[in-house]
């Protein structure tokens, strides 16, 4: 079939031919009767449509997101400090020096660290409240599922610290950390756990995890009401099915809760990775400037503190790859047949 | 896969990636760089006379950009007055984000005429220089004072403000115009009520501190969040320990500079604190706003600070606090300098850009900035010392700042001048910041936080991308 067209296109006369690009390119009602009748018009009809139709926002998108993008690969090869408008091209100068950047890795490992446990503890953590305000609870006589007591209370207490701005959090979060007055020292103190109390969370290597512990914290309520929407379009029937063929609460949960949501669970992963390869308001807030480093941070001192915009931007790239990499590979491992109903 | 006559969403989305990978190259020939280019029209030098030395046009106009810290913009709307009665018209701006607002221009070529460039969000000066976007102020220097034309301005300053403004090499880049003094800070009444002196040695330092640690008082308490506190009494110490060429060999980032006696007997002697347990306890956490706090209620004696501090914590600051400065603490008797050595250098960094519009103006600015009726008036509107001798005389000033001259007066030429913080910022905050916060939150020994440092030294020397620079 595909060469029986391009035989066609082929044999079709010049004439014929420019008639039809004009057509593409005028407004419909300008096209000329020759090509109105023409049987390939309607599949003309239709490309016009759509092509000019996208033009716009696709050029928009190219001139805001994608010509950046290409700069930035540009910029990353020079040794531009962000000052000025001279430069000189390094070519990969940049990148040999990432690749033998001690402080680079480190601000690697722990971001990936935050980018395979956070979603973990955060998803794991979501689609577990998710489920028991959704399904969890006792049956009642009148339902075949629930959730548990006083799910709807639960429901908006857990979305309160999606309202906060993560800055906000963070500077809050500085404050439990805070070794002489937070609240954490003085609560390990007040349940007798005084061996637990640090002179310094934030600063040394305890950081990381209470930097993961902020991340799940603020993003967890937020999944809960994504996976919420999820599993109420899941159909009751489906549920009373399994309750007659005696499922209890974990089989539901695995056998049939799970699977009919795991195409939202696959993009919240993708998303809550995204959330950890960033961290930055979090690190940059909470954590003193000798103590960790995640990427994001590490590229913004390098730009703004050290005045290396070309070497940041080179960060900028790595951490681009890495997104981008992880991101693949989840759509690509996460693949299954949709299940439509 | 079945083909469709009808574009399904997958074909939809694939041919229009297509179709946007080719319109990338036109898109790229339209949006215009980051980086862009240099527009220079300035204005005309006029001719120069005894009164007006930079030859500043008489209606050009002045731009300022004052940062809005500690130290609030009203000086420096009062000096404009002084600049408007003679010259042409001042575009004032105070911001706190000095580099967020300034940086585009800078990259531009169109920055304002005089640039306050402090505070966190500060541009870092080395790259500026690496790109000679910072006009040379010795003509300002050599210039005549504003108060008396047969002085130049070089000869009103105050020791150790020239030297801030270098960068390794003789022109002057930036000019410092408040005068910072560091040292141990503490309240005379605190010590009163413990009745003790303030310590002159390291074993009359030790007895203090477990006097007070008897009473349930901390020696000392600083800022673990920025561990580079540490750096405003430690690096004197070592200065006063060893002589002023150790200080030296570390700023000139000279191999095994970390690792002179000196430095190791002031690393022990510092770690002695915390290991005797006579640091408060949980700084290792604290923000400089929270250590504070805890010196001003009576929690802790000492804290590394600059003369800052009386104005930052007043609001926390009791009545009968009686706040004081003092010398670093000398070792023993065999130090190669006085006890008296102190560090003071200016702060409060300005500059004229190279690209700016009205250079002579910048500088004239700058030169009725250093006249004694701007001087005293930033003493009297922000209690801090300027850069420029004697400008406080007779003024009335608060204890601490009272104590800070008088600690100045007594170091006479005894004065030290590390310029690690602002040459090489990261490394001092950082990677000396890191290893001493480790010391003294007790996790490692000097000999480590030692290894540590000239680890860090020798690889900023080793490191292209970091401009060097040498004492001259």
């Amino acid at each position: 079939m595909e060469v029986r067209k391009e035989r066609e296109a082929a044999s079709l006369p010049p004439t014929t031919r420019l008639h039809l690009a004009a057509a593409f390119f005028l407004p419909p009602r300008l096209t000329p009767q020759r090509v109105r009748y023409d049987r390939r018009y309607r599949t003309l009809d239709k490309y016009r449509f759509i092509t000019w139709f996208l033009s716009l926002p696709l050029l928009v998108y190219l001139l805001f997101v994608v010509s950046p993008f290409l700069q930035a690969f540009y910029y990353s090869m020079t040794d531009w400090s962000g000052f000025s408008s001279n430069y000189t091209f390094t070519g990969f100068e940049n990148y040999e020096r990432l690749w033998n950047d001690d402080k680079f890795w480190d601000a690697m490992g722990n971001s990936l660290v935050l980018l395979v446990l956070a979603p973990v503890i955060t998803l794991s953590l979501g689609l577990f409240f998710a489920y028991m305000v959704n399904a969890g609870g006792r049956q009642r006589s009148n339902e075949t599922v629930s959730g548990v007591f006083g799910s709807r209370f639960y429901k908006i207490v857990y979305f309160f610290p999606q309202v906060l701005s993560l800055a906000i959090i963070a500077v809050i979060f500085a404050r439990i950390y805070s070794p002489r007055s937070g609240i954490l020292n003085e609560g390990l103190g007040a349940v007798g756990l005084d061996s637990w109390r640090q002179e310094d969370w934030l600063g040394g290597d305890l950081a990381l995890w209470c930097v993961l512990a902020v991340l799940c914290w603020s993003f967890v309520g937020f999944y809960v009401v994504l996976f919420s929407a999820a599993m109420s379009s899941i159909p009751r029937e489906i549920y009373e099915a399994s309750l007659l063929d005696g499922a209890g609460r974990t089989v539901t949960f695995f056998r049939i809760t799970f699977p009919l949501t795991w195409e939202t669970i696959r993009t919240g992963w993708i998303y809550m990775g995204i959330q950890a390869l960033d961290a930055f308001a979090l690190v940059n807030v909470m954590v003193p400037e000798h103590g960790m480093d995640v990427v994001p941070t590490y590229l913004f001192e390098k730009a703004f503190r050290d005045g290396q915009a070309g070497y940041a931007t080179a960060i900028g790239v790595a951490l681009f790859l890495v997104t981008l990499v992880f991101s693949v590979l989840m759509m690509l491992v996460g693949r299954r047949d949709r299940i439509e109903y | 896969m079945t083909s469709s006559p009808y574009l399904n969403r997958r074909t939809l989305i694939r041919r229009s990636a297509a179709a946007g990978l080719f319109t990338i190259p036109a898109v790229g020939a339209l949006s215009s760089c980051a980086s862009g280019g240099d527009d220079g029209d300035s204005v005309e030098r006029q001719e120069a006379t005894d009164s007006n030395p930079f030859g500043v046009s008489p209606d050009a106009e002045l731009e300022v950009v004052i940062f809005d810290g500690g130290f609030g913009d009203q000086y420096a709307l009062d000096a404009e007055e002084i600049y408007q009665g003679s010259y042409g018209s001042v575009d004032h701006t105070k911001t706190t984000e000095i580099r967020t607002r300034l940086q585009p221009r800078m990259v531009q070529g169109d920055p304002p005429d005089v640039i306050n460039n402090s505070g966190a969000d500060a541009m870092d000066i080395a790259a500026l220089l690496r790109n000679d976007q910072v006009h040379d102020l010795t003509e300002l220097l050599d210039a005549p004072s504003l108060d008396d034309p047969s002085v130049t301005v070089r000869d009103t300053l105050m020791p150790g403000v020239v030297e801030m403004g270098q960068f390794g090499s003789d022109p002057v880049y930036q000019f410092n115009y408040a005068y910072t003094v560091y040292g141990q800070w503490y309240s005379r009444t605190a010590l009163e009520r413990l009745e003790v002196e303030y310590p002159r040695t390291w074993d009359e330092m030790i007895a203090v501190c477990e006097k007070a640690k008897q009473e349930g008082i901390a020696g000392w308490t600083y800022p673990g969040v920025y561990p580079y506190y540490f750096n405003f009494t430690l690096y004197p110490f070592i200065g006063k320990i060893g002589g002023a060429d150790v200080l030296r060999a570390i700023d000139n980032l000279e191999p095994n500079a970390w690792r002179h006696d000196a430095v190791r007997a002031a690393f022990e002697a510092y770690y002695e604190l915390a290991a005797r347990g006579y640091i408060l306890q949980g700084s290792p956490g604290l923000t400089h706003e929270e250590s504070q706090d805890e010196w001003n209620q009576g929690r802790a004696l000492f804290i590394p600070n600059g003369s800052w501090v009386e104005n930052e914590s007043a609001q926390n600051t009791p009545e009968d606090f009686e706040m004081a400065v003092g010398p670093p603490t000398s070792l023993d008797s065999s130090d190669a300098m006085p006890f008296e050595t102190i560090w003071a250098s200016g702060s409060e960094p300005f500059f004229v850009p190279a690209d700016a519009a009205n250079v002579p103006g910048g500088l004239e600015f700058l030169r009725i900035m250093l006249g004694a009726e701007s001087t005293r008036n930033f003493t009297e509107l922000v209690s801090s010392l300027t850069c420029v001798r004697g400008a406080a005389d007779g003024l009335t000033l608060p204890p601490g700042l009272t104590s800070a001259s008088e600690t100045l007066a007594a170091a006479g030429d005894n004065l030290l001048i590390p310029r690690m913080p602002d040459w090489y910022r990261q490394l001092n905050n950082e990677e000396i910041g890191g290893a001493i916060a480790a010391m003294m939150a007790g996790e490692i020994e000097p000999d480590e936080a030692i290894t540590r440092c000239q680890r860090a030294a020798d690889a900023t020397a080793q490191d292209d991308s970091i401009t060097k620079f040498q004492h001259i």
